[in-house]
């Protein structure tokens, strides 16, 4: 059904002369709440030649990412035997989720600029350095901090991660884990052909905690002392509860 | 069986979490400390942050110490007040801790501090705990040590009360400045200082064996319900979903620790337990010198 409508939508679209991309994401709305282990968003969508033809010889690259946020990243160094923080950097706009899937390993379908341009990969993640410190220091803490958050599963590549049926259907399948950030995500989907980026479009998953999950981090955020008093009376109730019944015993 | 934690922000399995706290929970029964040091780096071992692990943990030996103190009140086994004095200077204490907390922070080194901490005093105080209960064992020096009173220094500091469940007459100020320092280290350290008071109430204040653990334990409940409100008003950080998980497994493993206790011979259980705090200071001990699996730690801006 969804799929017939993409193609409707898809021919309804002709008149331009740019190739023509329709995605759609599986699920705009990620509902976290207990029980979560993470989920399997599938990115997927029609691309069509400006003639409203299968298009021969394209192809796709998805990008989906987190919100950002700024941090600073510390690197241990070995002194007098003792490994302790020493340097230090900062980024501005680093995203708590990157991942980017294409048909192709993009080395072989865009060069370097281009990827750079459009963040095709996790090595071209702007992630605004800032402080003084030299381009050489600004690489190793960048590769230091995309190493720590691709083992974290919160980065990913995958360079064959997109499925092209019949030079017009393509979909990628990306998972988030359950440690992903709540916010709103941006998915990103590129037409590519000959090197060059020839159609893009964008679509937003929210992310977000529902129910209880909700409830206790509202709670938490808002009524602190209150939450407090609550949690120690939980352990006190807990605590006192189980004395009582291994008494009776 | 897989439970998501809202404030940490990840899903882990509740089993995992459960069995953890139980084996804390035989911990403090058994020897009167929280367990915090064991349940703290456990948690972050498991993929928790930090920081909701030290606030967690420290809200759980709550729960922890609430039977233990009723289990050893029951057998005239707390010295209340004794403990109240410990209280007030822990609270203070907490207080000291929180600013040298931010003050480590920012320059970068709370870390460090932190593992160096627990290898000093980890290190230092099973050592000691380890060579007494050996000769205890042994039976060579069993009087002296049996008969060992408060350190002088304790007898020349001035205002003398009576603590009847010790059977001590000296002055407050000594279980208060116990109270000050541990109430630092719990707040730096995230753990509830059992493994700290229970050395100090034995070697330094001289305190009787058996209100020992009672006493600590009673300390721990106070200073923990004060060091959860603080985190909960500054970090943000108790996460209520992992504290109930945590206390399933102690409050049930606590009364079996408690019960075990008063069966075993104290001098067996003291060195238990001083084999258990060796190991994680050694465990500590190497992370400082070999390299970290992290070279990068992200702290949030």
């Amino acid at each position: 059904m969804k799929w017939a409508f993409l193609l409707l939508a898809a021919f309804a679209l002709m008149g331009q002369r740019d190739a023509l991309l329709v995605p759609e994401v599986s699920q705009h709305d990620v509902q976290v709440r207990q029980g979560f282990t993470g989920t399997e968003l599938l990115l997927f969508g029609a691309v069509l030649d400006p003639r409203g033809r299968a298009g021969q010889g394209y192809d796709i690259v998805v990008v989906l990412k987190g919100p950002t946020e700024p941090i600073r990243l510390r690197e241990k160094e070995r002194f007098a035997g003792v490994w302790i923080n020493a340097e230090s950097s900062d980024f501005r706009s680093v995203p708590s989720y990157f991942a980017v899937a294409s048909s192709q390993p993009i080395e072989q379908i865009v060069d370097q600029k281009t990827a750079a341009i459009y963040e095709f990969g996790t090595r071209y993640i702007q992630l605004s350095p800032s402080g003084n410190i030299n381009p050489e220091d600004d690489r190793r803490f960048a590769r230091g901090l995309v190493d720590l958050k691709q083992r974290q599963g919160l980065y990913k590549e995958d360079m064959d991660g997109v499925q092209i049926t019949q030079g017009v259907l393509y979909q990628a399948r990306i998972s988030l884990p359950s440690n992903v950030t709540t916010g709103t995500y941006t998915a990103e989907t590129f037409a590519v052909t000959q090197g060059r980026v020839i159609a893009s479009a964008e679509s937003q998953v929210e992310v977000r905690k529902v129910g209880l999950e909700r409830e206790v981090e509202f709670f938490s955020q808002n009524f602190g002392l209150l939450y407090g008093a609550l949690a120690v009376l939980l352990s006190v109730l807990m605590g006192w509860g189980a004395g009582r019944l291994f008494a009776r015993l | 069986m897989d439970v998501y934690l809202p404030i940490a922000n990840l899903s882990v399995n509740g089993l995992w979490i459960v069995a953890l706290g139980a084996l804390t929970g035989v911990l403090s029964g058994l020897f009167g400390v929280g367990g915090g040091f064991l349940t703290t780096p456990l948690l972050i071992f498991y993929g928790i942050p930090p920081t909701v692990a030290a606030a967690s943990a420290s809200t759980q030996v709550t729960g922890a110490s609430v039977s233990g103190v009723i289990a050893h009140g029951k057998r005239k086994g707390v010295d209340y007040r004794m403990g109240s004095v410990m209280v007030g200077g822990g609270i203070i204490g907490a207080g000291i801790g929180a600013l040298l907390f931010r003050f480590f922070r920012a320059i970068g080194q709370i870390d460090v501090v932190i593992n160096a901490l627990y290898v000093v005093l980890l290190g230092s105080i099973g050592l000691l705990m380890a060579r007494e209960s050996l000769q205890l064992l042994r039976g060579t020096a069993s009087k002296q040590a049996a008969r060992r009173r408060h350190h002088p220094l304790v007898a020349s500091l001035p205002w003398r009360w009576r603590f009847y469940g010790s059977g001590l007459y000296i002055s407050p100020l000594a279980p208060a400045l116990v109270g000050v320092v541990v109430g630092i280290l719990t707040m730096l350290m995230g753990v509830g200082g059992g493994f700290i008071l229970v050395p100090a109430m034995l070697y330094i204040l001289g305190m009787s064996a058996n209100v020992v653990v009672g006493t600590s334990l009673y300390n721990i409940l106070f200073v923990t319900i004060a060091t959860t409100i603080m985190h909960s008003l500054t970090t943000r950080a108790v996460d209520i979903i992992l504290v109930a998980l945590l206390l399933i497994g102690s409050v049930t493993g606590a009364q079996f620790g408690s019960q075990l206790a008063v069966r075993a011979k104290p001098e067996v259980l003291r060195l238990v337990l001083a084999a258990i705090v060796l190991a994680i200071a050694f465990r500590m001990f190497l992370g400082l010198f070999y390299q970290p699996d992290e070279i990068y730690t992200v702290y949030p801006l």
